[in-house]
C-alpha cells in the first residue's frame, strides 16, 4: 500500500510509462514531466501529513488527562518555531508552483509544423476534421509528431480530456482554444469529456487512435476517400451519423426536430404548401435547399449543409435503405463504426 | 427540567436557571417572532440541519446510483437534477448560512459578553431571507428540478429547459441573508465587545467569524450581480453570457468564481474558528500562537478574493493571468497551513481528553491536512489541468468542506450542545458515531481521489468500466457515513428528552459563554461582563473539574 | 430592493426596557444611544459597500464589452438622448442636496423644513423616474432595446441621421443588416460558424422555447471592419459600417439604468418613510439615525448615476 501511495508501484519515477497506482500509462514528455511534478507534490504533501499525523497522535498518546495531573506549562508562542513553519512552506510551494508552470508553459508554446485537427463539440458527440475536408467521430494522429487541436463548440461548453496524455482543454462556443500534444506510443486510448453538458455528459465518449510511423497518412487518405471505397448505403449511413443528420431526423419513425426518415422514401409526404412524393429530387432538393419545401407541423430550421454530389447521392442511397419502398440493402440501423474508421492495420 | 437541575443545585454555588432563553417566554409566536439571537441561531441550526439531511438523502442516491458502471436504479436526466440539487442545497442551504448562522449566531454575542447582536430585527430578517430562499429551492424541486450543476454555467445554464430561475432566485435571496448576517457580526465584533475586551483578547472563533464576515459582505454582492444577469439572459436574452449575441460564456465563469472561490473560506474560516476553540479547551491548554492564528483568517480572506481564476486553467485563459492565479492560490496555502501547525503545537504538554468534540476535532486535523494537501496539486498549473473536472476535485474539496467544515461544525455542535439545550448527551456514543463518520468519510471520499487521477471526469452517469472498483467502494463508505449520522442524530435527540442537565461549564472552556448558566437567561448574563485588564479566553488555570456538578468552576479568579 | 433593511438602527421594543433610558429610541442592548448611533452608521456604510459592489459587476460587464466592442460602444451611444439624460443629472444631484439640507434640518430639530427637503428630495426621485420613463418610452417604439428584442424601426435610423451624427450615408443601410441579423427573436448562425462547423446541427427557436439542442454558433473571430478617422484632430475610431452586435450596448445600458432605477425606487420607499414619520415629529436632535442613514443611501444612488451618465452618454 505505502508503494503504491508513493505511486512507484511500477517504477513510474524512473520514467517508465506503465499505470501506476495514481495515473494511467502515459504517452507523452508532457505526460511524464506531469507525473514527476504529482509525485514530487504527493511526497512533499506525505511528509507534512505524516508530521502532522504522528505528532497529533504522540501528543494524544502521551499527554492524555490523567486524575489529578494539570497540563504542563509551555510557551504559548515561540516565533523562531513560527517563521519557521512559515517560511518552510512558502519555499516549497514555491517550487511547486514554478515546476507547474514551467510544464503548462510548454502546452502553451504550439510547435510551428504542428498539424492541426478542428474539433467540435456539441451534444453529445466529438468531430474531429482533418486538413483533407475528412471529419470523424475518432481522433486519429500520427506518432511523434506535434498535433495541434483547435477547439471550438456549437452548443453549451465541453472539454475534451486526454488522461494518458495529461491534457485537458474547455470548447467554448464562440471562441478557439487550443491544445496541442505529441504522443510517443502507438494505440488505442480514451477520450472524454470533462465538462458537464447535459443528458448524455458520460456517454460522449470517443477514441484516441495513435498510429505508428507512416501509417497515419494512409488511414487518412483512405477514410478520407470512403465515398468511393464503401457501397453507397454504408457511406451514406456514415454521413448520416457524422454530419449532424441524426440530431433531428430519426431512423426509427418518431419524429424529433425534423421529421423521421424511416419509411420516407417512396411515401407521399404532406408539406405547408401541399402535397408530394418524396423520391430522389425531393430528397436532393430537400438537403441542398433545406427552407424550399417544408413539411407540415415543422419550423423551417434545417441550415445548409455542405455537401458534395457524390455525398447526397449517398445519403439517398441511405434513405432508400431504410424504406420497404426502397430497394436498397437493409443495415440494421447499427450505429458501430464501419471498418473504414478502424486504424489502418 | 426544572425540578431535576433543582436536585443538584447547591453544589458548588453552580445553579441551573428555571428563567433562561427557552423557557423566558411560550408558545409559537414567541419563537417565529424572536429577536433573541440564541433562539434565532437555534432556528438556524434546525434549518440548515434539515436542508444537510435533504443533501444527505440525495448524495446516497448519487453515490447507489454509481454502484454499477451504467443504470442503477434512475434515468440519466434524473440523476444530473440530483447531484444538482445536492450540491446546491449542500452549499448555499446548507454549509455557507450553517456556521455563522446557527452556532455562530448564538455564540459570538455571548463570547463578546453582549446581550445581542447589534441589529436583531435584521437578524430575524436575514433567517427568514434565508427559509424564503430555501422555499424557492422547494417550489423548483416541484417544478421538476434542475440540472445545470450547481456551478450554473453558461450557455448550458442559459439553454436548458429545466427550473432555473426559481433555483437562482432562491439563491439570490439567501445571498442577502448572508449579507446581513456579515453585516450584523462585523457591527456587533466593532461596537459591541465586553468593557475591557481588546481585539487580542476576543476568542479566535470570533476572529474566524469576523473574517468570514467581510467575505460574506464583499463576495456576495457580486453572486447577486451574476444572478441577476443570468435571469435577465433567461428571460429577456440579454446577450451578455450568451454566444447566441455575441456574449461571452467564460466571463460567466469569473463572476461566479469571484463569489464562489472566497465562499469556500465562508465555509471552512468558521468553522477553523471552532477548531481554535475546541482544541485548546480539551487539551486545558492556552492556545499557541494566537495571534499567528488571528492574522492568518484575515489572510485568508484577503487572498482569496485574488485565486479564483484557477478554477478555469484550461477554459483558455491567457498564461499570464493562469500563472499568477497560480501563484495566488500556493499563497492561500500557507496560511491555513500555518493554522494547522499552531493547533497541533497547542497539544504539546497538554492534559488532553478525548470527548466528542476533540475527537471531531482531530478528525478534522486529519482530515482538513488531506484537503489542503491535495490542493497543492490543483493550485499547479500543468497537473492541475490533468486533475480538473475529475474525482480528484470532488474528492479534494470534500474533504475540505465535509472533512473541514462539517467536521468542525460537528465538533462545535457537540461543544455547545450543552450551552444550547442544557442537556448533555451520551459521550460514548459520541465517540462512537464520529469514527464510524470518519472511517465511513475515507471509505467514501479517498477511493475518488484515485479515481480521479486514473482519468474519471466529474458528473458521471455512465462510467467506464475500470473505474468500478473504486465507486462501489466508495459507495459502501458514503452508507456507513450515512448511518454514524443516523446515529448522531439519535443520541442528540435522546439527550433532549433523557441527557443529563448539563453544568454551566462541562468543558473548562473560559471564553465568556462558559460563565453563564445552561441555557443562559434571555440576555445572555446575570450581570454584564466587566474583564480585567489581563482577560485572556484561553488562561484555564483556575477552572477546576467538581465532580458533584460535573463540570468545571473557577477557584481563584487571576 | 431592500429599504427596509437599509435601516439597521431599532426601533424601539416596549418589553426590552430595564432601566428607563433618556433616549425611547435606544434599544436594549445598546449602552448609549451614541453607541447605537455608531453602529447603525457603521451597518449603513457596509450595507452601501455591498451596493457599490452590486454595481461593480455591471460595470466590470461594461468594462469588458468596452474593451472588446469599442466600435459598438463608438457607434452606439448616440441614440441615447444627451439633454434628457443631462437633465436627469441635474435632478439628481438636486435632490441630493435637498437629502442633505433635510439631515441637517433633523439634527436642528426644524421639523417643517425637514418635512419640506424631504419632499423635494420625493420629488426629485420621481422626475428623475418620470424622465427616465420618457427615454425608455422613446427606445421602445425605436426597438433599440436589448439582443433578444433589439429590432430598430426606420424611425430610429433616420432619427439619427437627423441628429447631424451620421458620418457615413450608408450608416442607415448597415443597421438595417444588423437588426434583420438579430431580429428573429432568436440566434442566428453567422456566417463565419456556419464555415467553421458545415454540419451544425438546425438552430431551433420557436417563440422562445429553447428546443433540446443547441442552436448557437461560434462569434466571428473579432470585430469587423474599423477605419481611423480624424476629426477635429482627434482619432476617432470609427466603424466603416453599422457593428453587428450593436445590441450589446443596448443590452447593457437597460441593465445599468434598469438596476439603477430599481434602486430610486427604493429609495424613493424609504424616503416616504422617513417623511411619514417626521411629520409624526419623531425626529430630532436626540434621534435623527434613520434621516441620516437614508440620506446616506440615497447619495450612493445618486453617485451611482453621476458613473453611468459619462460611462452611457459622453462616450468620444
Amino acid at each position: 500500500m505505502a508503494n503504491m501511495l508513493l505511486g512507484t508501484a511500477n517504477g513510474s519515477i524512473l520514467g517508465q510509462s506503465g499505470p501506476t497506482f495514481w495515473m494511467p500509462r502515459e504517452l507523452s514528455d508532457h505526460a511524464s514531466d506531469v507525473d514527476w511534478i504529482f509525485n514530487y507534490i504527493l511526497y512533499v504533501s506525505l511528509f507534512f501529513f505524516l508530521l502532522i499525523i504522528v505528532l497529533m497522535t504522540v501528543f494524544v498518546i502521551r499527554y492524555r488527562r490523567r486524575p489529578g495531573q494539570e497540563a504542563l506549562s509551555s510557551p504559548t508562542h515561540n516565533l523562531p518555531l513560527e517563521v519557521l513553519w512559515t517560511g518552510v512552506p512558502i519555499i516549497l510551494v514555491g517550487t511547486m508552483f514554478f515546476f507547474g508552470f514551467r510544464s503548462y508553459m510548454d502546452l502553451g508554446v504550439i510547435p510551428l509544423n504542428a498539424y492541426e485537427i478542428k474539433v467540435t463539440g456539441q451534444k453529445w458527440k466529438w468531430q474531429f476534421e482533418y486538413p483533407t475536408g475528412y471529419i470523424d467521430e475518432d481522433l486519429h494522429v500520427p506518432m511523434d509528431r506535434p498535433v495541434q487541436l483547435t477547439l471550438t463548440s456549437t452548443d453549451v461548453i465541453h472539454s475534451l480530456f486526454l488522461p494518458n496524455l495529461r491534457i485537458k482543454r474547455d470548447a467554448v462556443p464562440g471562441r478557439y482554444t487550443k491544445i496541442w500534444f505529441r504522443a510517443s506510443e502507438a494505440g488505442e486510448f480514451p477520450l472524454m469529456c470533462a465538462e458537464y453538458c447535459g443528458t448524455r455528459h458520460s456517454d460522449m465518449l470517443a477514441r484516441l487512435v495513435i498510429h505508428p510511423r507512416g501509417e497515419f497518412e494512409q488511414w487518412l487518405t483512405k477514410a478520407s476517400n470512403f465515398l468511393a471505397t464503401m457501397p453507397p448505403v454504408e457511406a451514406g449511413q456514415r454521413l448520416y451519423q457524422l454530419r449532424g443528420c441524426k440530431q433531428c431526423h430519426s431512423i426509427d419513425g418518431v419524429a424529433g426536430i425534423g421529421p423521421s426518415l424511416k419509411n420516407l422514401f417512396g411515401h407521399p409526404v404532406q408539406l405547408q404548401s401541399g402535397q408530394t412524393t418524396a423520391d430522389e429530387n425531393y430528397i436532393r432538393e430537400s438537403i441542398l435547399e433545406p427552407s424550399s419545401q417544408i413539411v407540415a407541423g415543422f419550423e423551417p430550421v434545417m441550415p445548409r449543409i455542405r455537401l458534395s454530389d457524390a455525398e447526397v447521392g449517398a445519403l439517398i442511397a441511405y434513405i432508400k435503405s431504410l424504406s420497404e419502398a426502397g430497394q436498397g440493402v437493409p443495415v440494421g440501423g447499427s450505429t458501430t463504426q464501419p471498418a473504414a474508421t478502424q486504424p489502418a492495420a | 427540567m426544572a425540578e431535576s437541575s433543582a436536585a443538584v443545585r447547591g453544589g458548588a454555588g453552580v445553579e441551573y436557571p428555571t428563567d433562561n432563553y427557552l423557557t423566558h417566554t411560550q408558545g409559537l409566536r414567541s419563537w417565529l417572532f424572536t429577536l433573541d439571537h440564541k433562539r434565532i441561531g437555534v432556528m438556524y441550526l434546525v434549518s440548515v440541519l434539515a436542508s444537510f439531511f435533504l443533501g444527505g438523502v440525495l448524495a446516497l442516491l448519487i453515490r447507489t446510483e454509481l454502484l454499477t458502471p451504467r443504470q442503477t436504479i434512475m434515468g440519466a436526466d434524473t440523476y444530473n437534477i440530483i447531484f444538482t440539487l445536492h450540491g446546491a442545497i449542500m452549499i448555499f442551504l446548507f454549509i455557507i448560512p450553517g456556521t455563522p448562522g446557527s452556532l455562530g449566531n448564538f455564540v459570538l454575542p455571548m463570547m463578546l459578553g453582549a446581550k445581542d447582536v447589534a441589529f436583531p430585527r435584521l437578524n430575524l430578517a436575514s433567517y427568514y431571507m434565508w427559509v424564503i430562499g430555501a422555499i424557492f429551492a422547494l417550489v423548483a424541486i416541484v417544478m421538476g428540478g434542475v440540472d445545470t450543476g450547481w456551478t450554473f454555467y453558461t450557455p448550458y445554464s442559459t439553454t436548458t429547459n429545466t427550473a432555473v430561475i426559481p433555483v437562482v432566485l432562491g439563491i439570490f435571496i439567501i445571498g442577502f441573508s448572508s449579507i446581513f448576517t456579515g453585516i450584523n457580526f462585523i457591527v456587533t465584533i466593532h461596537k459591541l465587545r465586553a468593557p475591557g475586551m481588546g481585539w487580542f483578547q476576543m476568542p479566535l472563533m470570533l476572529w474566524g467569524l469576523y473574517a468570514t464576515s467581510i467575505i460574506q459582505v464583499l463576495a456576495t454582492p457580486v453572486l447577486g450581480i451574476t444572478l441577476l444577469l443570468l435571469i435577465a439572459e433567461r428571460v429577456l436574452q440579454v446577450g451578455i453570457f450568451s454566444p447566441a449575441y455575441g456574449g461571452d460564456p467564460v466571463l460567466f465563469q469569473h463572476f461566479f468564481w469571484f463569489y464562489s472561490h472566497p465562499a469556500v473560506y465562508i465555509m471552512i474560516l468558521p468553522a477553523m474558528g471552532i477548531i481554535s476553540e475546541v482544541i485548546p479547551v480539551f487539551s486545558h491548554k492556552h492556545i499557541f500562537g494566537y495571534k499567528a492564528i488571528a492574522y492568518s483568517s484575515i489572510a485568508i480572506a484577503v487572498i482569496s478574493f485574488l485565486v479564483w481564476g484557477h478554477h478555469m486553467f484550461v477554459s483558455g485563459m491567457s498564461n499570464m493571468a493562469s500563472a499568477i492565479f497560480s501563484a495566488l492560490t500556493f499563497a492561500v496555502a500557507i496560511p491555513s497551513a500555518v493554522k494547522v501547525f499552531n493547533w497541533v503545537a497547542t497539544m504539546y504538554k497538554g492534559s488532553i481528553s478525548l470527548a466528542t468534540p476533540m475527537c471531531y476535532a482531530l478528525g478534522f486535523l486529519f482530515l482538513f491536512a488531506i484537503g489542503g494537501l491535495t490542493g497543492l496539486f490543483l493550485g499547479s498549473l500543468a497537473v492541475d489541468v490533468h486533475l480538473t473536472d475529475t474525482y480528484f476535485i470532488v474528492a479534494h474539496f470534500h474533504y475540505v468542506m465535509f472533512g473541514g467544515a462539517v467536521m468542525a461544525l460537528m465538533a462545535g455542535i457537540h461543544y455547545w450542545w450543552p450551552k444550547i439545550t442544557g442537556r448533555m448527551y451520551n459521550e460514548r456514543l459520541g465517540q462512537i458515531a464520529c469514527l464510524l463518520i470518519f472511517i465511513g468519510f475515507n471509505a467514501t471520499f479517498f477511493p475518488q481521489f484515485v479515481a480521479g487521477s486514473q482519468g474519471m471526469p466529474r458528473r458521471y452517469f455512465n462510467y467506464p468500466e475500470r473505474f468500478t472498483d473504486y465507486n462501489v467502494f466508495s459507495t459502501i463508505g458514503s452508507y456507513l457515513l450515512g448511518l454514524g449520522f443516523l446515529l448522531v442524530a439519535a443520541y442528540l435527540i435522546h439527550s433532549l428528552f433523557r441527557g443529563r442537565p448539563a453544568p454551566a461549564n462541562p468543558w473548562g472552556g473560559a471564553t465568556l459563554e462558559w460563565s453563564t448558566p445552561s441555557p443562559p437567561p434571555p440576555e445572555n448574563f446575570e450581570e454584564e461582563p466587566v474583564l480585567g485588564d489581563h482577560y485572556d479566553p484561553y488562561d484555564y488555570r483556575g477552572l477546576v473539574y467538581d465532580p458533584r456538578i460535573g463540570g468545571y468552576v473557577q477557584q481563584h479568579p487571576h | 430592493m431592500s429599504d427596509a433593511e437599509a435601516q439597521p438602527p431599532q426601533p424601539p421594543t416596549p418589553h426590552m426596557h430595564e432601566d428607563p433610558h433618556e433616549n425611547a429610541y435606544l434599544a436594549h442592548h445598546f449602552d448609549t444611544p451614541q453607541q447605537q448611533f455608531e453602529s447603525g452608521k457603521l451597518g449603513m456604510w457596509m450595507f452601501l459597500a455591498t451596493e457599490v459592489l452590486l454595481f461593480s459587476g455591471l460595470f466590470c460587464v461594461y468594462a469588458v464589452y468596452r474593451a472588446s466592442h469599442p466600435e459598438v460602444f463608438e457607434w452606439a451611444h448616440r441614440f441615447l438622448n444627451v439633454t434628457l439624460g443631462g437633465i436627469n443629472t441635474m435632478v439628481l444631484i438636486t435632490s441630493s442636496l435637498a437629502m442633505a439640507w433635510a439631515v441637517r434640518a433633523a439634527q436642528l430639530g426644524q421639523q417643517r423644513l425637514l418635512a419640506i427637503c424631504l419632499s423635494l428630495t420625493l420629488l426629485g426621485g420621481f422626475s428623475f423616474l418620470g424622465i427616465k420613463y420618457i427615454e425608455y418610452k422613446n427606445k421602445w417604439e425605436e426597438g433599440l432595446l436589448w439582443a433578444g428584442k433589439y429590432k430598430p424601426t426606420a424611425e430610429a435610423l433616420e432619427h439619427l441621421n437627423a441628429t447631424g451624427h451620421g458620418e457615413a450615408a450608408e450608416l442607415g443601410v448597415a443597421t438595417t443588416d444588423a437588426s434583420s441579423a438579430a431580429g428573429h427573436g432568436g440566434a442566428v448562425a453567422s456566417a463565419p460558424a456556419a464555415a467553421v462547423t458545415a454540419s451544425a446541427p438546425a438552430p431551433v427557436v420557436i417563440d422562445g422555447v429553447k428546443v433540446e439542442h443547441s442552436q448557437i454558433a461560434p462569434a466571428p473571430p473579432g470585430p469587423q471592419g474599423m477605419r481611423l478617422v480624424e476629426r477635429a484632430g482627434l482619432l476617432h475610431l470609427m466603424p466603416e459600417r453599422a457593428p453587428r452586435e450593436l445590441w450589446i450596448f443596448f443590452s447593457i445600458y437597460f441593465l445599468m439604468t434598469g438596476l439603477h432605477a430599481l434602486h430610486v425606487i427604493a429609495g424613493l420607499g424609504a424616503i416616504s418613510w422617513v417623511l411619514a414619520r417626521s411629520l409624526k415629529g419623531q425626529f430630532g436632535p436626540a434621534y435623527y439615525t434613520p434621516v441620516d442613514l437614508v440620506g446616506l443611501y440615497w447619495h450612493l444612488v445618486d453617485v451611482v448615476w453621476i458613473f453611468l451618465f459619462p460611462l452611457l452618454y459622453l462616450i468620444h
